[in-house]
């Protein structure tokens, strides 16, 4: 099929004017040259070498993070802007929903507005005569058309722009990000109006960060990332691959997160605890412990909701290191809904303890404890814990919903005592398809008596 | 570059609906609405008649009543000022539709030139007026010549507009300097003073070089003074300049167009 849209090794380089701020005509007209200063001084790539082709009649969407090219890659193909090198091709009329009612005058009426509108973006005077009624019935804006624009609300103003723009039935449309117009039912008529458009055969080229829409109305997809192309085709492999490398950004960010948590955590507690070794020996160790003891309640649930992080205790046992592994045994900070997780303690124990019990908390972003135990209250009675020892608590299915969770990790002695006690140092996130909420999911599912149907979703 | 020129011919209904746009907007609101179009240049005309018949008769021969005879000058000169001011703020005013619409940015500062035009022939009712009351008729075969002016003048603006709302956009000063450079301009045209002066006259050469004089000249002698039209050459020569200077502002513009949704 011919391309209705195409673009070849495409770059565009934005002048950046910032440093010319001051430089003035005069000093232009000095330096004899006017258009040789207007030449950049720096440069920023908004897109590098970028090419796809969306075929005639499909509708093509692209995804990729704030900055990452996809707005201008809209105006090139609009025409707004020409690329630095390479070529844009389009074929027929282009109508760009990218700034909705960009043209309109606030001082004149929404009908005189529609008609100049309407002439800016292309259509003769008659050809909006015969859509006006159609224009102001989709914009739903019929007693007030004749009203100022500026006594618009913005939502009428929006609605009145998309109206005007896709009225004017062209063969490509490019839509930026503008579905957030109106309320849940203008929503529905803009899909509606975008799905007459495909039956229709028209090209439609999407910029959103609704990765659902593009999933379930795109023919193909486009991910930009830096100004570059990473990936583009099936739209389901295309956001497959765009949440991974989000999550691998979220997991990275966390990983930060954790570690800089830990550090801090770790240093205030040695720190203190050093100082107190240097001046009093081993009974400055037992001064610390009770201490700690007066400052922590001894029963650490009883602090639970006290959402501070921190880390404290005598460290006979230590944690050295806790990791979160994911079904494959990697490390990782980023999980689905229903995957198997384990968390893995190492400890080092500085000389054999009989008294110990290793324990877990799960807490939400609200601070809700979502699941704690230990393995005294699972009625294991410690035995002996000597030198580098790990412990993993496996979980088979993380039945969380979606959002950031915190852990708490601990070694203490049955009554609380504690030896290492990590409060809220690690970050986790939990993804899910589904938003459903509450404190976590119960294995669930449903069933019918065959009078109820549902409609598979696409 | 001819073919944009050519594509302008195709904007027309956008620049028509554009002027009648801004008109329809600059009167929306007040109660005299667009009778002020009228009552502007009215009060002017009241203001000069006023000054320079009362408080500071002026008496030089030959250009009486003075006020008329200001009032011809002004007239145009008000289109050409105006024009210019509001070309040179037209693109940086329209940021929102070079940058989000594909918009033929020329479109913006010949609509500013179309609009004051609009209003210059708004006040010729006025002008006429005034000549009724003064009992001034003009030399009717000169008025002939009228339209050939007015063509000059547009021509010779929009080529300057588009100059300076292309280069404005990049240097915000101009728009200062052309504020201070008018009215320097203003008085060193023979609109408030006749031509023919003998004072005038000493600096020939350079009034020639200030080439709104000819468009001043040429009014005044179609619509103020009697007897042939002297100044028909300049005005032919000027308008076969204006046409030479509109090409090059084009090709100016042209040149720049890529870089205004970046620097507007």
């Amino acid at each position: 099929m011919t391309p209705a849209i195409e673009l070849v090794n495409v770059s565009k380089v934005y002048r950046r004017y910032g440093g010319r701020q001051f430089s003035t005509l005069k000093s232009a007209l000095l330096q004899r040259s006017i258009l040789r200063d207007l030449r950049p001084s720096e440069t920023f790539p908004a897109l590098t070498d970028v090419t796809f082709s969306v075929p005639k009649g499909s509708t093509y969407g692209v995804i990729g993070k704030n900055g990452s090219g996809k707005s201008t890659a809209l105006k090139l193909v609009a025409g707004i802007t020409k690329p630095t090198s390479g070529t844009v091709r389009v074929v027929g009329r282009i109508s760009a929903l990218i700034e909705l009612g960009a043209g309109f005058h606030p001082e004149i009426s929404g009908r005189e507005n529609v008609f100049i509108n309407g002439i800016m973006l292309g259509l003769t005077k008659r050809e909006i005569q015969e859509r006006f009624d159609d224009i102001v019935d989709f914009a739903e804006l019929r007693e007030f058309i004749d009203a100022p624009v500026k006594t618009y609300s913005s939502g009428m103003y929006m609605r009145l722009g998309f109206a005007v723009a896709i009225h004017v039935n062209p063969d490509v449309l490019l839509v930026d990000e503008v579905l957030a117009v109106g309320d849940e039912g203008f929503t529905h008529k803009c899909l509606g109006k975008f799905a007459e458009f495909r039956r229709r055969g028209r090209t439609i080229l999407l910029v959103t960060h609704s990765l659902n829409l593009v999933e379930r109305f795109c023919d193909e997809a486009l991910w930009l990332d830096e100004g570059r192309a990473l990936s583009y085709g099936d739209p389901k492999r295309v956001v497959g691959a765009y949440l991974t490398k989000v999550e691998e950004g979220e997991g990275q960010l966390l990983a930060e997160t954790t570690a800089k948590a830990v550090d801090e955590a770790g240093r205030d507690g040695l720190g203190r605890q050093d100082g107190q070794e240097g001046r009093d020996g081993q009974e400055g160790r037992d001064t610390q412990d009770r201490l700690d003891e007066q400052e922590r309640p001894a029963d650490p649930t009883s602090n639970m909701y006290q959402a501070v992080e921190g880390r404290w205790g005598s460290r006979e046992v230590e944690i050295t290191d806790v990791a979160l592994l994911d079904a494959s045994g990697q490390q990782s900070f980023v999980f689905h809904s229903g995957d198997r997780v384990s968390i893995r303690l190492k400890v080092r124990a500085a000389h054999p303890i009989d008294d110990f019990v290793f324990g877990i908390g799960l807490f939400n972003a609200d601070g809700v404890c979502c699941y704690g135990t230990n393995t005294y209250l699972e009625e294991m009675d410690p035995e002996q814990l000597a030198g580098d020892a790990e412990a993993t608590f496996s979980i088979d299915s993380l039945d969380l919903i979606e959002g950031t969770y915190k852990l708490d990790v601990a070694v203490h002695k049955r009554d609380g005592y504690p030896y290492d006690y990590h409060r809220l140092l690690y970050t986790f996130r939990v993804k899910s398809r589904t938003h459903d909420v509450g404190i976590y999911r119960p294995r669930h599912q449903w069933s019918f008596s065959p009078h109820i149907r549902f409609t598979p979703r696409s | 570059m001819f073919a944009n020129l050519a594509s302008l011919v195709r904007y027309r209904g956008l620049i028509q609906s554009l002027v009648a746009r801004e008109l329809k907007a600059r009167y929306r609101g007040s109660v005299l609405g667009f009778v002020w179009s009228f009552v502007n240049p009215l009060l002017l005309l009241l203001i000069y008649s006023f000054v320079f018949t009362t408080v500071m008769p002026n008496n030089v021969e030959g250009v009486q009543p003075y006020a008329l005879f200001m009032f011809c000058g002004i007239l145009p000169w008000n289109w050409f000022a105006t024009s210019l001011s509001d070309a040179a703020g037209s693109l940086i005013g329209g940021g929102n539709l070079i940058k989000k619409v594909l918009f033929p940015a020329e479109v913006l500062p010949l609509v500013s030139v179309f609009t004051n035009m609009v209003h210059f022939f708004l006040g010729l009712p006025i002008l006429i007026l005034f000549l009724v009351i003064y009992r001034h008729p003009p030399d009717w075969s000169d008025l002939v010549w009228f339209p050939i002016a007015v063509f000059v003048q547009l021509v010779f603006t929009a080529g300057l507009a588009l100059a300076l709302a292309a280069l404005a956009a990049h240097f915000r000063d101009i728009r200062d300097i052309l504020a201070n450079v008018l009215t320097l301009w203003f008085f060193a045209t023979p609109i408030i003073y006749p031509w023919f002066q003998p004072n005038v006259q000493k600096f020939r050469t350079l009034f020639n070089v200030n080439l709104f004089t000819h468009l001043a000249v040429s009014y005044q002698e179609i619509l103020f003074f009697n007897g042939p039209i002297g100044h028909w050459r300049w005005l032919i020569a000027l308008g076969a300049y204006s046409i030479v200077q509109f090409l090059a502002a084009y090709w100016l513009f042209d040149r720049l167009r890529d870089s205004f949704a970046e620097v507007v």
